[in-house]
């Protein structure tokens, strides 16, 4: 405890210094390099709180310090739950930290970014760590706040500002909403500790409303459809490493509120509530992923990605939480199980991406996938690294986003027959939309890789990319180890996670470290089991022996082809396949629904010299809909409202007399 | 004799009200500030009067300022005010002087319904007193808002101020400090609004503050 509170004190001394020494080249090298050792501090801190062994979630290392609202102080309390999400952060955190030691060194304006930085990390932590809801709230609006400031890095750039407004706006929302939710609940016990409201869990349409409100504000901050409409925007806006904290652990600190809030304030949900999670989880999976089909920018390609994989994480706790509701153990600790590792591993292998585009950006200073290619003769070992990345999120096997999905199927295929009808529908529509959006992950990121990596260079800019400095790939290679070891080795994650989720459901998966092979079951093996390591050995060895024959016996005499070759006579790049030639088939299938999409060809005439032209068109129908409306007539009551400016004197002393007439009027008729 | 106390502390906040009520109907300027001297002089007795039954000698003090500055000081600077301007013999064109005189009527007919049964615990004196202070305040704010004129804006000012007095003084044990802050912030007041009055004269060539807003910019 003492060593987060440490690191949480460090982190605010580091943001001190990072405003006096931005300048300097040290200062970066201080910043960055304190914040990874402070970040490994709590990593450590974390793990240690996992392993301790405690009872439920009700033995815990708590603090009182006599800071922050008068009469309650600010409480702090490490258990299983905030212990693993400390972890989390401290993984995201020392790999983004080692990264921008190196890759820092190409910011232009370093003094946006420094000071802000480890505020963000501290900000995350306090709000892990707290105990009552001043110092969680407290701790949330630092990380928003913070965040904003480096979304506005590069606020010059177009769309920056804009990206920076409506994620303020957001977060705001969401951070309004959380209070309010917090009211809720301590109006019941009459407290803001966790413990007073622990104490006195809320129930029946209190309960509900608490439930609601903490979906929406966790939703809002996590990027659940429809409140999903800043992360595109304001993730790719930051500067790579910090699109990778945002992606990668931010997100995750908006479910651990959920979870805090849901399983263990609340302690529960009824099944109606299970289903809004559900079908919302998967909506926003299916949707995230299309999205990110269809966009061409690559970080925010990754930013819709990690829509998709709030969306896969939702519908784990909302399987968790119908499962819970009818006393289904086994099935809400799988769940759940799956729902926290699915976050860790999102957290590696999302990092991983958001590091690999930010090489990417600093080698060609694009972001646009079409003006991208053939990288991986120029950026060997950042392309390595991800390609393992992009097959950890299309979770492929042997590596952890399979491990982790898989655990998710399992669980919804543990008892597709629960008694309510509601969820009788929602389980297998929301499996269902998890393996479209399994699917569709899959297909986005063969794209994504092959469009920039593979191939021809399509511009001189991606010509003459380069590798990224030694510490940037540094910290490629270990995360895109962390995915490999997390898909081998998925037992160490279930079983260090099962205190805590045995803490919320009330019972803990087998210990899965005792088999010889490390064969996972998590149920029993003879209904389902998985072996990493066999299939890393198959993979491995099948690989190489097919690598080995390709170069063995392979002829090496000349072939000759015949000119028309796979459409790619011209030697000129523009005839590669492109992304959006990629994606089309997809847009063609989803776009009419979807995107509102359509295409036109624009045909010359014979004889005509111009060139024929294709325009599609696709629409954000979340945003057109749900968003555009609103601003308007947030903007129309603004017009109305602004001639309450310019009135007379006279008139507003009118205004003041009406109103005291009004309420004495009340007075008088109510007594 | 409490029966006798009691009446007469009725009939002088009544006839607050009723000069209230005057103050309404009084289209000249002039006139007006008559009104307004009538008003502080009923309310000086009517303080006295709550002096003395109350037998608390510093409200005599309170009786004194209102008498000396609200009285003779206020209108006669007032006074000479719209002289020096020439505006003394102005018309004013307020909303109706009918319409006015119901909205005063219904007024006090409000406040009395929403004073008296909230303070049926009180000592009657003051109970009386309340609600009346309560008319008479409205009373004046009705004449800051129907009049366009400053200077009767001021003296709507001036009689809801000594509505506020009014309401004090029947309440018991109101300190004298208050009070002489009440009065002297009061003063204050007079005194920029008598200096704004001058701006506005000299800038506009009138006192009628519907004149200002043509001269205002940004108006949408």
């Amino acid at each position: 405890m003492t060593i987060v509170l440490t690191v949480i004190l460090g982190l605010v001394v580091l943001a001190i210094l990072g405003v006096v020494t931005a300048r300097l080249q040290a200062g970066r090298m201080l910043v960055y390099g304190g914040c990874l050792v402070l970040c490994l501090a709590l990593l450590v801190a974390g793990i240690e709180a996992l392993a301790a062994p405690v009872a439920g979630l009700s033995l815990p290392i708590g603090l009182s310090l006599p800071i922050g609202l008068p009469m309650t102080g600010t409480q702090l309390r490490l258990d299983p739950l905030s212990g693993f999400f400390l972890a989390l952060t401290g993984l995201g955190g020392a790999g983004a930290s080692l990264f921008a030691i190196g890759y820092g060194r190409h910011e232009e304006e370093p003094w946006r970014v420094l000071p802000f930085y480890p505020l963000f990390l501290a900000g995350m932590t306090l709000a892990i760590l707290a105990d009552d809801a001043f110092a969680f709230l407290f701790g949330w609006e630092a990380m928003s706040l913070a965040s904003w400031a480096l979304v506005m890095t590069h606020h010059q750039e177009h769309g920056n500002a804009r990206a920076a407004y409506i994620y303020l706006l957001m977060a705001v929302f969401s951070g309004l909403t959380l209070l309010l939710g917090f009211g809720v609940l301590a109006a019941g016990g009459g407290g803001y500790g966790f413990e007073a409201i622990r104490a006195h869990p809320p129930t029946g349409g209190v309960a509900a409303t608490v439930l609601v409100i903490a979906l929406i504000g966790a939703g809002a901050k996590a990027g659940l459809m429809p409140l999903h409409v800043w992360l595109p925007l304001a993730h790719p806006a930051a500067p790579s490493h910090v699109s990778a904290l945002m992606s990668g652990v931010m997100t995750k600190v908006a479910i651990y509120g959920f979870i805090r809030i849901v399983f263990d304030l609340v302690g529960g949900a009824p099944a109606w509530f299970a289903v809004i999670v559900l079908v919302l989880g998967g909506i926003t999976a299916v949707m995230g992923v299309l999205h990110a089909m269809m966009e061409r920018d690559l970080k925010r390609l990754l930013a819709y990605s990690t829509v998709e994989n709030i969306g896969i994480i939702f519908v784990a706790l909302g399987l968790a939480l119908a499962f819970k509701a009818n006393g289904v153990t086994a099935g809400a600790t799988l769940a759940l199980t799956a729902a926290l590792f699915h976050a860790l591993n999102h957290t590696v292998f999302k990092s991983l991406l958001f590091f690999g585009a930010g090489a990417v950006l600093h080698a060609t200073g694009e972001r646009n996938m079409e003006k991208l290619g053939g990288l991986i003769h120029r950026m060997p070992r950042s392309s390595a690294a991800m390609l393992v990345g992009c097959l950890a999120i299309a979770a492929l096997p042997p590596l952890n986003g399979f491990a982790s999905e898989w655990l998710l199927f399992q669980a919804i295929l543990l008892r597709p027959d629960l008694p309510q009808w509601g969820l009788k529908f929602s389980i297998p529509v929301a499996g269902a939309l998890l393996a479209l959006a399994a699917a569709l992950a899959g297909a986005c990121f063969v794209r994504a890789y092959g469009i920039i990596w593979l191939g021809r260079p399509r511009t001189i800019a991606a010509e003459q990319a380069r590798e990224t400095d030694p510490l940037s790939v540094i910290a490629m290679v270990v995360f895109a180890a962390l995915c490999l070891l997390g898909g081998i080795f998925p037992g160490v994650v279930i079983d260090a996670v099962a205190p805590l989720v045995q803490g919320l459901t009330g019972a803990r998966m087998e210990r899965q470290l005792q088999d010889a092979w490390l064969t996972v079951a998590p149920i029993s093996t003879a209904r389902s089991s998985y072996n990493g390591l066999l299939i890393f050995l198959f993979v491995l060895g099948s690989a190489s022996l097919t690598a080995f024959a390709v170069h063995r016996l392979a002829s090496r005499g000349v072939r000759k082809a015949p000119p028309w070759d796979c459409g790619f006579p011209d030697p000129s790049p523009a005839t590669q396949y492109t992304g959006d030639s990629f994606a089309q088939p997809v847009r063609r299938v989803f776009g009419a629904i979807v995107f509102r999409s359509h295409e036109t060809v624009d045909m010359p005439e014979p004889g005509d010299n111009r060139p024929a032209r294709m325009t599609k068109v696709t629409h954000d129908v979340v945003w057109e809909t749900l968003y555009a409306p609103l601003a308007g007539l947030v903007g129309r009551i603004g017009t109305v409202m602004n001639r309450m400016q310019f009135l007379t004197i006279r008139r507003y002393l009118s205004f003041v007399f009406a109103a005291l007439i009004v309420l004495l009027l009340v007075l008088a008729v109510r007594q | 004799m409490p029966g006798l106390h009691y009446d007469i502390a009725h009939m002088l906040a009544g006839s607050l009200v009723l000069v209230s009520l005057m103050m309404l109907y009084q289209v000249r300027l002039t006139a007006l500030l008559h009104v307004l001297a009538l008003h502080a002089f009923v309310l000086a007795a009517s303080v006295g009067w709550q002096a003395y039954i109350q037998q608390s000698p510093h409200l005599y003090i309170t009786a004194a300022i209102a008498l000396v500055f609200k009285g003779i000081l206020v209108p006669v600077v007032l006074r000479r005010m719209i002289f020096r301007m020439g505006v003394h013999r102005e018309i004013e064109t307020a909303v109706s002087i009918g319409l006015t005189m119901l909205a005063g009527i219904a007024l006090v007919a409000l406040s009395l319904q929403v004073m008296l049964p909230v303070t049926a615990a009180v000592d009657p004196i003051a109970r009386e007193d309340l609600a009346l202070a309560l008319s008479v305040v409205l009373i004046g704010l009705l004449m800051m808002v129907t009049r366009r004129n400053a200077v009767s804006q001021v003296v709507g000012f001036m009689s809801l101020e000594n509505g506020i007095n009014l309401a004090a003084t029947g309440a018991r044990g109101m300190p004298l400090v208050v009070e002489i802050s009440v009065a002297f912030s009061i003063l204050i007041a007079f005194i920029v609004i008598g200096i704004f009055l001058f701006r506005i004269r000299e800038r506009f060539d009138t006192v009628d503050v519907g004149a200002l807003d043509q001269f205002r910019g940004g108006r949408s």
